[in-house]
């Protein structure tokens, strides 16, 4: 019984976690690319480590905060608009295959011997080069507080400032997208998802259309990789090509071109992530190595995977008119 | 398929290698433009690599992956052996001649209650670059995410892991010295350039196998397969499983692989796509399909190998040289046998029923269907072959690297799908020229001095973005408006 709690309180954990978080900006970002303009980004990835690149190697060159999170949020932006310019006027594929690229090789670039002196090259950067600025912030005060059945430290790394601050930006981010969405702009972009060419007829640049979409939602995936650093360090390899894979999980679990099924998505993925592996871990800790556990667990997200986009391609909280897409 | 209509095909395929070669050739000149000034800028470690240094550098590392300082690692090689303390920074040492250097960590040294995840790396140094061997420091704990700390031993590192082809750079070099060729400012040799083109040939012969199955998939089915990539990791497991595991002799573990890999094809055709087309799914879910398709076979292959690199063939790369190029005997067989496979497609491409309805499927399903082909057969005859296809791509791949990990399909991914593009997405013959483009670039950017291994791949996101811009159907393809 003991055992059985234990697993429960670290699965109940993962629900606020600042990595959730960090999911779920990231899949907010993804949904305003694929589920609100049907743009394929199979390089979610490649956006987050720009912002976290971004953010830390600006605070370790001493800009304060704010600033380097707003370096952080332009390095997405700019990534964005390089990826943006050859792709978008093209069929949707080649998007997703200069995303997928190019995510790999910032995450190559950012391990490589010749910005090292920037980049911290293959070990990446520690948390506490860059951390020290964002958590002078925290108003809180020092020591531990407990709520329910979790207690973390008030200020630090795995803290509950982290945690408060990641999100409210997760808050802002959701609210915003609700807000631009609903607007005229957000009509035009899902009547670019339903039919391009009708939209382009009725005189849109749906160019400059697309181009505004992917810049948004790319700005939300690399301060998706600023929350995602914050309570851990830079390391290139945990943000690769499987990162992605799980912002895509995550966005079709809650619902794609939904306002909260990011949110959600990220939330029960996590949770379910969570006591999948430690219920693994302990229930089948004589038949294989905790290795092969991770293992059986990923091999069971891409088998989810498959499974929600064959059987629910509109996730939970989604609607299936909303998945019409425009397939050229 | 336009571009093998009978009457315009000859001209424009002549058309189309001139210009790959031209693109080949434009591509590595921006790229020997920009990185003069990088060389220099690496002097966070105490050794610099260039064109006649090549460094080793032990990287320790805690459980929260930050730089653990105060443990001695030796470094010993072939006539060398040195301590070396790790530091908060990477520290390197410049050994004295490329070759394989085995890294061991003194436990000893360890904090009190800590064990490393390994006691020994074997890393390839290399002239110009820094061969890391990485160890993870942890309260028994084992490593996570596999291959996040086994850098060198990547085949992602290509090449390096080929004595052969290792060992014949270094030979270059010293030709360079002798005669007068070698340039001062460290670049590249022509018997280097020449090693390199080879080196290039091998790699684009043996993506092609790949991505000609690719392309073909692309044609057909309209899907960008993303799982792709893990079908030629799987390929280089099954040759590494028939081969150490099963004892089975090369020929025979070849054609096992093959076999298998063509299986996985029928069975995703039988179980998946074949239902899914029925239904009418729309491409762009079908393309997330395949991306779980991917991560589910991904973490499969981990399941075998771990983080680990493997070597197909358990003996020694014996070098040979044919026309001043050295490559292990193994990587010309490879070569051969990826030059038969090709010919023998394109023959079943060209002269074939069911190639040239496969042919006319590409071009135009429904027009093809109206004609009386099957498309539905069509494009199971196209999974199968092109499985099987990127099933004997791996196994050669790491039959001619020496050795892979798990990555290796996810970093092929990337260049198959520049080959593609570059080649003209859906054209069979496209893929293959738009292959040995691809090849040919990315081991000649290694000449670059300055230029880390890793890096090389980017070249091709860089042709990948340069075609888009300039010329989006590619070499071979036909133009369509699209916006």
């Amino acid at each position: 019984m003991d055992e059985l709690s234990r697993i429960l309180i670290q699965a109940l954990g993962q629900l606020i976690a600042p990595a959730t978080a960090a999911y779920a900006l990231a899949a907010i970002g993804l949904n305003l690319h694929f589920g609100y303009t049907g743009l394929l980004n199979i390089g979610q990835a490649g956006f987050m480590l720009m912002g976290a690149y971004g953010f830390a190697i600006a605070t370790i060159e001493g800009a304060p905060f704010w600033l380097a999170f707003l370096v952080s949020a332009g390095a997405g932006a700019l990534l964005a608009l390089l990826l943006g310019i050859p792709t978008l006027k093209l069929r949707g594929d080649y998007l997703a295959i200069v995303t997928i690229s190019a995510a790999e090789i910032i995450r190559f670039a950012g391990r490589s011997t010749l910005w090292a002196d920037y980049t911290g090259g293959a070990s990446g950067l520690a948390g506490s080069t860059y951390k020290g600025p964002f958590q002078a912030l925290s108003p809180l005060p020092d020591g531990r507080t407990t709520i329910g059945p979790l207690e973390y430290l008030n200020n630090g790394s795995d803290s509950w400032w982290t945690r408060i601050f990641a999100w409210s930006v997760v808050l802002v981010a959701v609210l915003l997208v609700w807000l631009i969405t609903r607007s005229p702009w957000g009509r035009v972009l899902k009547g670019i998802r339903e039919d391009e060419d009708a939209v382009r007829a009725l005189g849109k640049n749906v160019f400059a259309y697309k181009m505004q979409a992917l810049v948004l939602g790319g700005v939300a995936g690399s301060l998706a990789g600023l929350l995602f650093v914050l309570p851990i360090s830079v390391a290139p390899d945990n943000m690769g090509r499987t990162l992605t894979f799980f912002v895509w999980t995550v966005m079709l679990l809650g619902g794609a071109a939904t306002l909260f099924g990011p949110v959600l998505g990220a939330m029960l993925f996590f949770f379910v992530y969570m006591l999948l592996r430690t219920g693994m871990r302990a229930g089948l800790a004589d038949v294989m190595p905790a290795q092969n556990v991770e293992h059986l667990a990923g091999l069971m997200v891409g088998v989810a995977l498959m499974c929600i986009v064959i059987f629910r391609p509109q996730g939970i909280l989604g609607n299936k008119k909303e998945l019409a897409f425009d397939v050229r | 398929m336009t571009a093998d209509r009978p009457i315009a095909s000859a001209a424009r395929r002549i058309l189309a290698v001139g210009v790959a070669a031209l693109a080949a050739a434009t591509a590595s000149a921006a790229m020997l433009a920009a990185p003069a000034a990088a060389s220099t800028t690496d002097v966070a470690t105490t050794c610099t690599p260039d064109g006649t240094t090549a460094c080793v550098s032990p990287v320790v590392l805690d459980s929260d992956n930050e730089p653990l300082p105060g443990i001695d690692v030796t470094i010993a090689g072939p006539g060398f052996e040195q301590v070396v303390t790790s530091t908060d920074g990477p520290v390197s040492v410049a050994v004295p001649e490329v070759g394989t250097y085995t890294l061991t960590i003194d436990e000893d040294t360890l904090p009190e209650g800590t064990t490393a995840n390994a006691t020994e790396r074997q890393v390839t140094a290399q002239l110009g670059s820094t061969a890391r061997g990485a160890f993870r420091v942890g309260e028994g704990v084992a490593p996570e995410g596999g291959g996040a700390t086994d850098e060198p031993t990547e085949p992602a590192d290509g090449g390096t892991s080929d004595g052969a082809g290792a060992g014949g750079e270094g030979e270059d070099t010293g030709i360079g010295a002798d005669g007068s060729t070698q340039n001062v400012s460290g670049w590249p040799a022509f018997s280097q350039v020449w090693q390199q083109f080879g080196s290039g040939i091998r790699f684009g012969l043996l993506l092609a196998l790949a991505s000609v199955g690719l392309s073909l998939i692309y044609g057909t089915t309209g899907i960008s397969a993303f799982s792709h990539g893990e079908q030629v990791t799987l390929g280089a497991l099954l040759g590494f499983i028939s081969v150490n595991w099963w004892g089975l002799p090369v020929p025979v573990a070849v054609v096992v692989t093959i076999l298998v890999c063509a299986g996985t094809g029928w069975l995703q055709d039988m179980v998946l796509w074949g239902p899914l087309r029925k239904r009418g799914t729309p491409v762009m879910q079908l393309m997330i399909v395949t991306i779980g398709l991917s991560m589910a076979l991904q973490y499969v292959i981990q399941m075998f190998i771990g983080g680990r690199s493997q070597r197909v063939l358990p003996s020694n790369a014996q070098p040979l040289e044919l026309a001043g190029i050295t490559l292990s005997t193994a990587s010309w067989i490879s070569m051969a046998v990826a030059v038969v496979v090709i010919g023998a497609m394109a023959w079943f491409l060209t002269q074939t029923r069911i190639g040239q309805a496969t042919r006319a499927v590409s071009d135009n399903a429904a027009l093809a269907a109206a004609t009386g082909i099957n498309p539905d057969r069509i494009v199971r005859i196209v999974w199968i072959m092109s499985t099987g296809l990127a099933g004997l791509s791996g196994m050669l791949l790491a039959i001619s690297f020496g050795s892979f990990t798990w990555t290796l399909g996810m970093i092929l991914l990337l260049l198959m799908f520049a080959a593609v593009t570059l080649g003209g997405m859906g054209t069979a013959f496209g893929a293959l020229a738009g292959s040995i483009v691809i090849g040919i670039v990315v081991e000649m950017s290694t000449l670059i001095p300055g230029m880390p291994s890793s890096l090389r791949y980017a070249s091709g996101l860089l042709i990948l973005i340069l075609v888009l811009l300039v010329r989006p159907q590619g070499l071979l393809g036909r133009a369509v408006r699209v916006g």
